[in-house]
């Protein structure tokens, strides 16, 4: 998977590959358009090359073609007899170099009315020139080419060439010019005047043409037939179509077709000879419509460019080597100090923040994760060591604070019943503090022999400061009571000295109340606290009226009131912290002071203890384990009277 | 020289032939082929290279064959004891008296033809009328003449000579032509098949089968079982050229060189393969070698009816069948 691959990996592909491409197009483009420009100038070259040989051969051909023509004109014209004709037609050999034999041949009959053939015939043979009579032999000459095709198509012609066994089995051909004479204003078709000639020079000219190495020539006739090419066997014995046919060459024989139907032509073209590949230019001879194709190798010519393209592509192919190794460089700067990060990474996770980090060596975007990397490092350090410091003072103070809490409850009274003798009345306590030390405290103790105080406060806020100011308060409290059986003077006190000295302005929630326990009157004053309830004997709980007086410990110039209730044997008294009208669920659902209520309604007639553990147990319920958030406090006294009989 | 090169060879094939004391016993026989050597005699020349008229018992001399050495003449002369011509031609010497038998029919079908370039508008036999028509002489005239009366076609004849150029060259509308020889000259000469027009004479009702053996009655009488063995090793020479064609057409090469001929092999290979289609025509279930009573009925009406002939030789007289012979 390439995604799963390294970065350097990526990169040397995307660049490599990229730079690869634009360069074979660039590559690609430069060697057609290279090739093109030597093609067309080979095209040129080419064309020029055979139309200047083609020239010099139709000049020869023309020259050689007036001779029988001016020879036709004086017969047509002219009037002759035997000698005389004889005479021109061993002159006109005689001087003329090209020419090997000429002949006049007639139309049987045509000459003398009583002869059937007359063709005399005067041939170069050994330096001297030969005369003989094609009329006399069993050569019927009327039914050869030279002499048909000119009377058939009336007009002149070259034949194919072929080989003359008499004139030393060199390659002939034979012009051959019809004449006519007027028999009656009509014109009429007399005979044939033919000049042949030796095609020596025509096969030099042509085999001459050598285009470097291995571009050659070759000439073909009218019909196809191979008349010069460089490979001998060929030569007259085949046409191109045959070769073709050997060679199963469907291309070659259109290439054939197009040449003898006098078409010129640049075009691609194996050699029959190397079979290279080659551009062929042809085109025809016009007098005969024989066709001269010229072979240029490709590779020849194109070897220069091949080099230059070879040498290119090494290049390319070097450049492209040194990009991938300069591209892997980089890739590697870039990714060695992230591969090292990630190896300090996973050393750093496993707690070791002492590990060297790979040093900073570039400004770059690595060089600056690398210094980011290297503060984090540091940070994480500094931090860390920090945290273990707090741990360890936090651990400390915890440890302390469980100490201060185990003091702060240890000053409560926790012995039920506190005084087993005393008939007159029933008390239980119950104090649930929250997991930090809290502020809440209650106390009771007799002040005389039939008073007995009992008190419950709530400090505000939580921790050290607030079990400390509990323990001032509650200390203070027992304290002004020893010498009072007033609840608002003994509150007015401690307020007072509460007062002094509270920089940090701590307070305190206080009910206070004093039984007496002959008479069950009760005095009582409140100092910011939740009002109690009180639990009649018969089947009635009510908030006992309280006078709304502030909190101690704020203000210190506070006169606190006395209330009083006559409690009848059988009622008992409820106070309790806001623990418990507070106390949440996990839906945010305070307890609240009606639930309260008809939990103590419910309990009626229990005794006390059971009614404070009942309260207790539907506030647990109520919360489902939420987190309890303040101490949760609750005292309860009932007065039983003289008797100290149980009214519940 | 060509004398020596054969019983250079016929040497060679004896230095190496396990036959041994059958030699002594060879019957000397010759043959001459009507034209200079070409894949045309492929199998006598095969025959002869591989053996198969020695392992028939014959010493066999193969004659060159040439425009200059007519074949009749030969027989008639007795230079030859068998010579390959065209059935019409023997019925014709036969007609005029001279007592040859044919031995073996060798070409089923006609490989005469006429040809017209489709440029000259010539589709239909019909087409050809007012055209001028190249003509070779003799025998070779007297299919096209039957097939121009056949379609009442008026035409132009003019000589044919030996090439096509006059053809080629548009002096003619259609020329005459060897299907094994110069049809495929003229596809060589740069026409396209579907530039022709070909004639086949069998599609016109008018096949002549061509090269047959021919001997004279009284040699065939002498020794029938030479002449049967000449056939019949004549008949293998074939049938090993056609399934060798590559190996034959390097024997028939090698004649053709030493007959100072230009030799090429494409061209031997197409009228390799033509004689093939020509001695054993797809079409036909009769056993190759034989002369069909129908075919020689038809040759004859027409030599009748051109005039050529007086009358037709009796089938089972002027053909000899070697396999009931033999009975």
């Amino acid at each position: 998977m390439l995604r799963n691959r390294g970065i350097a990996f990526k990169l040397i592909l995307f660049f490599t590959l990229s730079s690869g491409l634009i360069f074979l197009l660039v590559f690609g483009f430069n060697y057609r358009f290279s090739r093109r420009t030597i093609e067309k100038n080979i095209e040129e070259n080419a064309r020029n090359l055979v139309l200047s040989k083609v020239n010099r051969i139709e000049t020869i051909l023309l020259s050689v073609q007036k001779v029988p023509e001016s020879l036709a004109c004086f017969l047509e014209n002219g009037s002759y007899d035997k000698e005389e004709l004889l005479r021109l037609l061993r002159s006109m050999v005689e001087s003329n170099s090209e020419i090997y034999g000429s002949a006049i041949a007639f139309e049987p009959y045509g000459f003398d009315k009583k002869l059937l053939r007359f063709a005399p015939y005067y041939f170069k043979c050994d330096g001297s020139i030969e005369l003989t009579d094609l009329g006399t032999a069993s050569y019927r000459y009327e039914y050869w080419d030279w002499y048909q095709i000119p009377k058939e198509l009336n007009s002149p012609s070259w034949s194919e060439p072929y080989y003359d066994e008499g004139g030393g089995y060199a390659l002939m051909a034979t012009y051959s010019v019809p004449f006519y004479g007027k028999v009656g204003g009509k014109k009429e078709f007399l005979g044939i005047v033919t000049a042949d000639i030796n095609l020596g020079w025509l096969q030099e000219v042509v085999s001459s043409i050598k285009v470097l190495q291995t571009g050659y020539a070759f000439l073909i006739s009218k019909n196809g037939t191979i008349l010069t090419h460089p490979l001998k066997e060929l030569i007259m014995n085949e046409t191109l179509f045959g070769v073709a046919e050997v060679r199963s060459d469907r291309r070659l024989r259109e290439i054939g077709r197009k040449m003898i139907k006098g078409e010129s032509g640049f075009v691609p073209f194996t050699s029959i000879v190397s079979e290279e590949p080659c551009w062929m230019y042809y085109t025809p001879i016009p007098s005969n419509g024989w066709s001269l194709a010229v072979l240029f190798p490709q590779n020849e010519l194109t070897a220069d460019v091949t080099r230059l393209n070879r040498t290119v592509l090494v290049l390319g192919i070097t450049g492209l080597l040194l990009l991938s190794i300069a591209v892997a460089f980089i890739a590697r700067s870039m990714t060695n100090p992230l591969r090292a990060m990630a190896q300090a990474t996973k050393t750093i996770a496993t707690g070791n923040l002492d590990i060297d980090l790979p040093p900073v060596r570039s400004g770059d975007e690595v060089g600056k994760l690398s210094e980011a990397f290297r503060y984090m490092k540091e940070s994480l350090k500094e931090y860390i060591q920090q945290l273990t410091e707090t741990t360890a003072s936090k651990e400390r103070i915890e440890s302390e604070l469980k100490i201060a809490h185990d003091i702060q409850m240890s000053i409560l009274p926790k012995v039920f019943p506190p005084f087993p003798d005393r008939k007159e009345l029933d008390i239980y306590a119950l104090i649930e503090p929250a997991r930090e030390v809290g502020g809440d405290f209650y106390d009771f103790f007799f002040v005389d022999d039939e008073h007995l105080c009992f008190v419950i406060g709530d400090v505000s806020g939580k921790g050290v400061p607030a079990s400390i100011f509990m323990a001032v308060t509650k200390t203070l409290i027992k304290g002004k009571s020893l010498w009072d059986t007033d609840p608002g003077r003994i509150l007015t006190k401690v307020n007072k000295d509460l007062n002094q000295g509270n920089d940090s302005c701590m307070f305190v929630t206080i009910f206070i109340g004093i039984l007496h326990v002959k008479t069950g009157e009760l005095l009582y004053a409140n100092g910011g606290h939740n009002p109690p309830f009180i639990i009649r004997s018969q089947n009635d709980v009510e908030f006992l009226p309280v006078s709304k007086d502030l909190v101690v410990g704020v203000m210190e110039d506070v006169a606190y009131k006395t209330d009083r209730v006559h409690l009848k044997p059988g009622d008992s008294i409820f106070i309790y912290t806001d623990g418990i009208t507070e106390a949440m669920n996990e839906g945010g659902e305070l307890f609240s002071e009606g639930r309260l209520k008809s939990g103590l309604i419910e309990l009626h007639g229990k005794a006390i203890q059971e009614i404070i553990e009942g309260i207790m147990k539907e506030i647990h319920s109520f919360s489902q384990g939420a987190e309890q958030s303040d101490d949760i406090t609750m005292l309860a006294v009932r007065f039983k009277g003289e008797k100290g009989s149980d009214h519940g | 020289m060509i004398r020596i090169l054969l019983s250079l060879s016929l040497f060679l094939i004896l230095g190496v032939s396990p036959l041994g004391a059958a030699e002594t016993t060879l019957k000397k026989a010759s043959f001459l082929p009507q034209w200079s050597p070409q894949a045309q005699f492929a199998g006598y020349y095969v025959a002869y290279e591989k053996g198969f008229y020695k392992a028939q018992g014959i010493d066999l001399t193969i004659l060159q064959g040439g425009p200059n050495q007519p074949p009749t003449e030969f027989l008639e002369g007795q230079k030859a004891d068998f010579v390959s011509m065209w059935l019409s031609t023997a019925l014709q010497r036969r007609s005029s008296g001279v007592k040859l038998t044919n031995i073996g029919q060798i070409v089923q079908r006609s490989a005469l033809m006429l040809v017209a370039k489709k440029s000259s508008n010539i589709h239909t036999p019909e087409e050809m009328n007012g055209k001028k028509v190249g003509l070779w002489g003799a025998d070779f005239q007297i299919q096209p003449r039957a097939f121009f009366k056949k379609y009442n076609l008026q035409v132009r004849v003019l000589p044919q000579s030996q090439s096509l150029n006059l053809f080629l060259r548009g002096g003619v509308d259609v020329a005459s032509a060897m299907w094994y020889n110069e049809y495929h000259t003229l596809l060589n000469s740069g026409l396209d098949p579907d530039e022709l027009t070909p004639f086949f004479f069998h599609d016109y009702g008018l096949s002549f089968p061509e090269d047959g053996i021919y001997t004279l009655e009284d040699t065939f009488r002498r020794d029938p079982g030479l002449s049967c063995a000449f056939l019949k090793a004549s008949m293998e020479g074939w049938l090993f050229a056609f399934s060798h064609p590559e190996e034959s057409l390097n024997i028939v090469l090698s004649y053709i060189s030493r007959a100072k001929v230009p030799a090429n092999r494409v061209h031997q290979r197409w009228m390799l393969a033509r004689m093939k289609d020509l001695i054993l025509p797809p079409d036909q279930d009769a056993p190759p070698g034989n002369l069909q009573p129908l075919d020689y009925e038809r040759v004859g009406r027409e030599l009748l009816e051109s005039g050529l002939i007086k009358k037709i030789p009796d089938y089972n007289s002027f053909f000899v069948r070697c396999d009931r012979a033999e009975k």
